[in-house]
């Protein structure tokens, strides 16, 4: 397939204006406001754009739920906050082609009647945070961004917002409080942030990769962009490949390929000549896929059917040396350090996995302990917490202790009791680092 | 380019903060962005750790000032992110990233190799102050993994052999 999202990693200067105007640069922008508002939400509609921060919802659909007739201002965020583990997509992008970013931006808060609009950027990517200022300096300088819009009349300013370090500021309603200035402490959903967002005004947020769309999505038509894929699962999408493979790093395929693919076709298979074992298809947040399911197509739909989701598009691969009790203290561990503590289940819950996981691997297991991940996985998801990090490490976790049970119960059947004991999680504890070779 | 080293203010210049002309000027228009000065706090703080090195007791009352917020509100928000340094940081700060890709492609190897050459481990400075490590949660960058983060820069696809290269290089900058 021919690269629409990374099509100018590779060449020189692809950074700057003069070379993203060279490849027809922000014609998706001057299209969109020839056509007007509705009719670019009617293509974004149209070509059945999917959000690729990992919730997979409707572009096109989100952006109605903007009230009509709002006196107020509305902003448009676009989501760089890319914490997802295994997800490092978003950076490609900006480090390649921040003005491909920058154009989706625009046509995003051209659709919506938004006259501000922020990147939220995770606090860690300085370098990508000054790669998009020296962007949207070069577009304010050549007129594309300010009060009039390539002279349309249309006013747009985009700010860059650097966050400071959590996991969590990636969900949308703890970006916005954020964004704020607030601790990330995720809002109560209603109301949406399409009618109560950023400063209780209408806000869109929409991720790097979803706006990144946008531009093609103008210059070649919805029909363009649906016909890749299938239907409800259109388009080109990112998939960050990490772990155990040959080549890692980020592939840009269409919807629909099969991990196996990815896996073993874009990404050189499993280093060392050794097996698969299990992936993760959509960033560490989703149920854990066995190489048994690597054929499973790697689109919204197909996942759901497997009982996973797509998420973020970050695949993290596993080789048959991976202990998976070692997997899920890892994942408890991250989730543990990242809960905001705002509700009982995940803050006391995610704490709870680490202890018993981290007691396990301890060689102090008991009988019950697979059970009691399950039961503590199910307090904590399905809509017990106000965002879904309940979900996060419910999910994953879970999961591995059902396709995996045997390596519990074989290091819990060789265990010696010991009394629990709390081990710190914060604030510098971390997971285990290193994996028992 | 070597990154560069964090100078750290020592917490006696830090008592009581004025922001000079510059800072000012930077922060005036920061406020230009956000329709509540509040929404500034970040940017604000960022500035100021960029500038100081740190966030100090003192760096709080003067944001809180400057920006009219309570001091103790500032103070929760530095301290739910991570990246906010409350102590003064060493020169050097090596967030070694220990999730999932990363530590079953080399973390641990690399936290071992950094207990053994500077006898240090996560959470731990050395006595000189050149370098700390801290052990962090995924850094982003998971297709160079192990990846650890020097300061603002990312260093990526690392080994013992390559992380020994970094630090004689990066202990190699004179003040």
């Amino acid at each position: 397939m021919e690269p629409t999202l990374l099509k100018a990693r590779g060449l020189e200067g692809s950074r700057t204006l003069s070379s993203y105007l060279s490849r027809g640069g922000y014609e998706g922008l001057r299209r969109a406001l020839a056509l007007g508002p509705q009719e670019v939400t009617k293509y974004v509609i149209d070509s059945e754009l999917r959000g690729r921060g990992g919730a997979g919802f409707p572009t096109g659909r989100k952006w109605t739920f903007i009230p009509k007739d709002h006196p107020g201002p509305r902003y448009l965020v676009c989501n760089a906050d890319e914490s997802e583990p295994g997800t490092f997509k978003d950076r490609e992008i900006i480090e390649h082609d921040p003005h491909l970013v920058i154009e989706g931006i625009a046509i995003a808060s051209f659709a919506i009647g938004a006259h501000t609009a922020y990147i939220y950027i995770r606090g860690e990517f300085v370098r990508w945070a000054k790669v998009l200022e020296t962007a949207l300096a070069e577009a304010r300088q050549e007129k594309i961004l300010g009060p009039d819009v390539l002279g349309s009349g249309y006013p747009l300013e985009v700010w860059v917002h650097r966050g400071a370090g959590a996991y969590i500021c990636g969900e949308e309603t703890s970006l916005l409080e954020s964004l704020e200035g607030k601790r990330g402490f995720p809002r109560l959903k209603p109301p949406f942030p399409a009618v109560v967002g950023a400063f209780g005004m209408p806000t869109i947020i929409n991720n790097v990769e979803t706006l990144a769309c946008l531009p093609s999505i103008l210059t070649r038509g919805p029909a363009w962009f649906a016909s890749i894929g299938r239907p409800r699962n259109t388009g080109p999408k990112l998939f960050s490949v990490s772990g155990h493979v040959v080549r890692p790093g980020v592939v840009e395929l269409p919807l629909g390929v099969t991990f196996r693919e990815i896996i073993f076709e874009h990404c050189g298979g499993i280093r060392g000549g050794r097996a698969l074992k299990a992936f993760f298809p959509g960033g560490s947040s989703a149920p854990v896929l066995t190489a048994a399911e690597v054929d499973t197509k790697a689109d919204f739909d197909a996942c759901a059917e497997a009982g996973t989701m797509l998420g973020s598009g970050g695949v993290i691969v596993l080789d048959e040396t991976v202990d998976m009790v070692e997997v899920a203290a890892n994942l408890a561990h991250f989730y543990a350090h990242e809960s905001c503590g705002q509700c009982t289940p995940c803050r006391e819950g995610s704490d709870w996995l680490v202890d018993i996981l981290e007691r396990i691997l301890d060689g102090h297991g008991r009988p019950e302990d697979p059970d009691t991940i399950l039961r503590i996985c199910r307090f904590a998801s399905q809509g017990m917490t106000i965002c879904p990090l309940g979900d996060a490490f419910s999910l994953p976790i879970s999961s591995i202790v059902n396709k995996f049970r045997d390596e519990f119960e074989r290091r819990i059947a060789a265990a010696t009791p010991a009394p629990q004991k709390k081990q710190p999680v914060l604030p510098w504890a971390g997971p285990r680092p290193g994996f028992g070779r | 380019m070597s990154t560069a080293p964090i100078h750290a203010a020592h917490p006696e210049e830090l008592h009581e903060v004025r922001f000079d002309p510059t800072m000012e000027s930077q922060i005036a228009e920061l406020l230009t962005h956000y329709p509540v000065p509040r929404a500034a706090l970040l940017p604000v703080l960022w500035l100021c750790q960029n500038r100081y090195g740190w966030i100090a007791p003192g760096v709080i009352e003067a944001v809180a000032a400057r920006l009219g917020l309570a001091p103790a509100f500032v103070q929760g928000v530095v301290t739910f992110y991570t990246m906010f340094h409350t102590t003064p940081p060493a020169r050097y700060v090596l967030q070694v990233c220990t999730t999932l890709s990363c530590s079953v492609c080399g973390a641990g190897e690399l936290l071992a190799h950094l207990k053994e050459r500077l006898g240090i481990g996560p959470g731990e400075r050395t006595p000189d102050g050149t370098f700390q490590i801290v052990g962090v949660q995924c850094l982003g960058a998971c297709g160079g993994a192990p990846v650890v983060q020097v300061n603002d820069d990312y260093y990526e696809n690392l080994d013992p052999a390559k992380l020994d290269a970094l630090l004689d290089e990066l202990a190699a900058v004179k003040e």
